[in-house]
């Protein structure tokens, strides 16, 4: 059997792997000029935290969300199992008790245990939430690791080619052009998301910490040797590219807040993009003869694609029928 | 309700940021029952038509919209919002909120007045966020507001009326005016509340966007809202220092 694979993004390439495991001739069509430089992917933060993300997510997000703990540190490299944590000012330590409430396995700590799991953080705040299991990747780092999983599995990977669903050679597509597949799914939106990366060797954190924040997910993580990525608004919006100073203003406030070296920290990157989202924000494979959809991996990528592409490969080789991301009557009186 | 002549059954106006999901939205939209939902335009997201997928879907609830100028700080910023809103939603209603405190994020009252004068004088019908001071209703009205909207509390704190001897004035010294109390309420008693004062209808966003179940809550908001104003019009008893029995003890035949 063959199967082209369209959009190199985490969806696309988490995909083509679950199909060449199970001995399919797999083709990869991907639009960039090469892996990860036109998908958004490139800009999630690689968080692992099916159960930080309860807090505004559906159960389906832990669920499904829990086999990339599993995965990727088999598939990319330097995966960080050190958990997370979740921390507020002194003013919405409020909504940090809201933030344990909806979530579950997040451990309170205090002033000392924090001191111990963060050094650099010791003193700054009186109460946490440390979720331990979690962990956190490197998005930039783990996209080009799979491609050169892919090709040494002997799977073609075209880059620079803007695929045609219709014309694409196979027996079956698997479409996995995120946003790019708004032609064809009109009930697919843009929420943009902005980021910033920036260079500050004077502190150390080993895990990703969360700041809550009224209006959106706020955090930092850590990538190697210093670099920190800060991330991330939600505007509804599927304008890619553009960052506000506002926006900027209130993530490096964040980081800021976090800890004041961040003041001093150099601005290596600053980024968007737009996350493909359904209106109720969760994922879904549409089939619709031999081409499958995956989409609406919304801000859940490297969190939602290993279990979402078992399932596309379940379904394009045995005609699986998954109710939980298929069944679109079913989650909607889940939600009513 | 009648608000810039249109007649209204539900006296609940939902904001519409804040939701897990857009689908969240909708389903709290129509288990609260309400008929305006009011819609934030950030600025960007006008100038490039970008917002357009969320905003078809807030078009595709049915319900109308009231567009908001939250966030603004100044006049201008406010007035531009407002154009850009008309324009965007294709309606003459606009939430006008000029913000003058950072951290309480409390109604400018005087950029309220100026740009509440300013849109009225181009065809707005605006809905003004303000605070119970009777002497800046009276401003808004000369303005040419027909609408008052008096906080209960500080935007997102979810504290109820934080002066219910203050709003009480409020509705009695503007007997005629559609009033709406706007932010602060945290619970459905505390709508409840708000309309056994007498006032025509609540606006509110956190309470049900941020609870556990927002579907749930936008329910226990309508019916606290059904509640609240039947009572008031039901004419409730007055307080009393004295027990008063419900029942003549006085001759009774039988005792226990």
């Amino acid at each position: 059997m063959k199967v082209t694979v369209i959009g190199a993004g985490v969806a696309g390439l988490t995909t083509a792997l679950a199909l060449v495991e199970r001995g399919v001739e797999v083709l990869v069509l991907e639009r960039g000029a090469s892996v990860g430089v036109a998908s958004c992917s490139r800009f999630a933060g690689g968080m692992l935290a099916p159960w930080c993300e309860r807090e505004s997510a559906e159960d389906l997000v832990v669920t499904l969300g829990r086999e990339a703990l599993d995965y990727w540190p088999q598939h990319a490299p330097d995966v960080i199992s050190r958990g997370s944590l979740v921390l507020a000012q002194r003013r919405d330590e409020p909504d940090l008790e809201r933030f344990a409430r909806r979530t579950s396995r997040g451990q309170v700590v205090d002033a000392g245990q924090l001191a111990e799991l963060e050094p650099d953080l010791a003193g700054r705040f009186r109460t946490g939430l440390f979720f331990a299991q979690e962990a956190h990747l490197d998005p930039r780092r783990a996209l080009p690791a799979l491609a050169a999983k892919l090709e040494r599995l002997g799977v073609e990977i075209r880059c620079g080619v803007d695929a045609s669903v219709r014309d694409a050679p196979g027996d079956a597509v698997v479409d996995c052009r995120g946003s790019a597949a708004r032609d064809v799914i009109p009930d697919l939106r843009g929420v943009k998301g902005e980021m910033l990366i920036v260079h500050c060797p004077e502190i150390e954190l080993s895990r990703p910490v969360r700041l809550v924040h009224p209006r959106f997910p706020l955090y930092v993580v850590p990538r190697r040797e210093g670099i920190y990525m800060i991330g991330a608004t939600m505007i509804e919006s599927s304008e890619r590219g553009r960052v506000t100073a506002r926006s900027m203003v209130e993530l490096l406030n964040a980081a800021y807040a976090l800890h004041p070296a961040f003041a001093e920290a150099e601005i290596v990157e600053i980024g968007s993009d737009v996350r493909p989202a359904f209106p109720d924000n969760l994922p879904r494979l549409r089939r619709n003869g031999r081409v499958l959809q995956v989409n609406g991996l919304f801000r859940h990528g490297f969190l939602l694609a290993p279990a979402l592409a078992r399932m596309a490969a379940d379904v394009v080789l045995d005609d699986a029928f998954y109710p939980e991301v298929m069944h679109e009557g079913h989650r909607q009186r889940s939600v009513a | 309700m009648k608000v810039y002549g249109v007649e209204l059954e539900s006296r609940l106006l939902l904001g519409t940021a804040l939701y897990p999901s857009p689908k969240i939205l909708a389903d709290a939209v129509n288990a609260s029952g309400a008929q305006i939902v009011t819609v934030s335009l950030r600025r960007e997201s006008g100038r490039e038509r970008a917002g357009q997928d969320f905003w078809r879907l807030i078009r595709e609830l049915g319900v109308r919209v009231l567009p908001n100028t939250a966030g603004c700080h100044t006049v201008a910023e406010a007035v531009a919002t407002a154009q850009m809103a008309r324009e965007v939603f294709d309606t003459s209603w606009i939430k006008l909120e000029v913000i003058g405190d950072h951290d309480t994020l409390q109604p400018d009252v005087f950029g309220l007045v100026e740009a509440a004068g300013l849109l009225a004088r181009d065809g707005f019908e605006v809905f003004p966020y303000t605070t119970e001071d009777l002497g800046v209703g009276e401003r808004l009205l000369d303005a040419g507001c027909k609408v008052l909207m008096p906080w209960g509390a500080p935007i997102g704190t979810g504290r109820g009326l934080a002066n219910p001897y203050a709003l009480r004035s409020f509705r009695a010294r503007f007997a005629d005016v559609p009033l709406i109390v706007d932010a602060g309420i945290g619970l459905p008693s505390h709508a409840a509340q708000a309309m056994e004062l007498g006032f025509d209808g609540v606006l509110l966003n956190t309470a049900v966007a941020k609870a556990g179940d927002p579907v749930l809550m936008a329910r226990a908001f309508r019916d606290a809202i059904a509640a609240g104003r039947a009572a008031f019009v039901a004419d409730p008893m007055e307080q009393r220092d004295m027990a008063s029995p419900s029942t003549p003890v006085f001759g009774m035949a039988f005792s226990t």
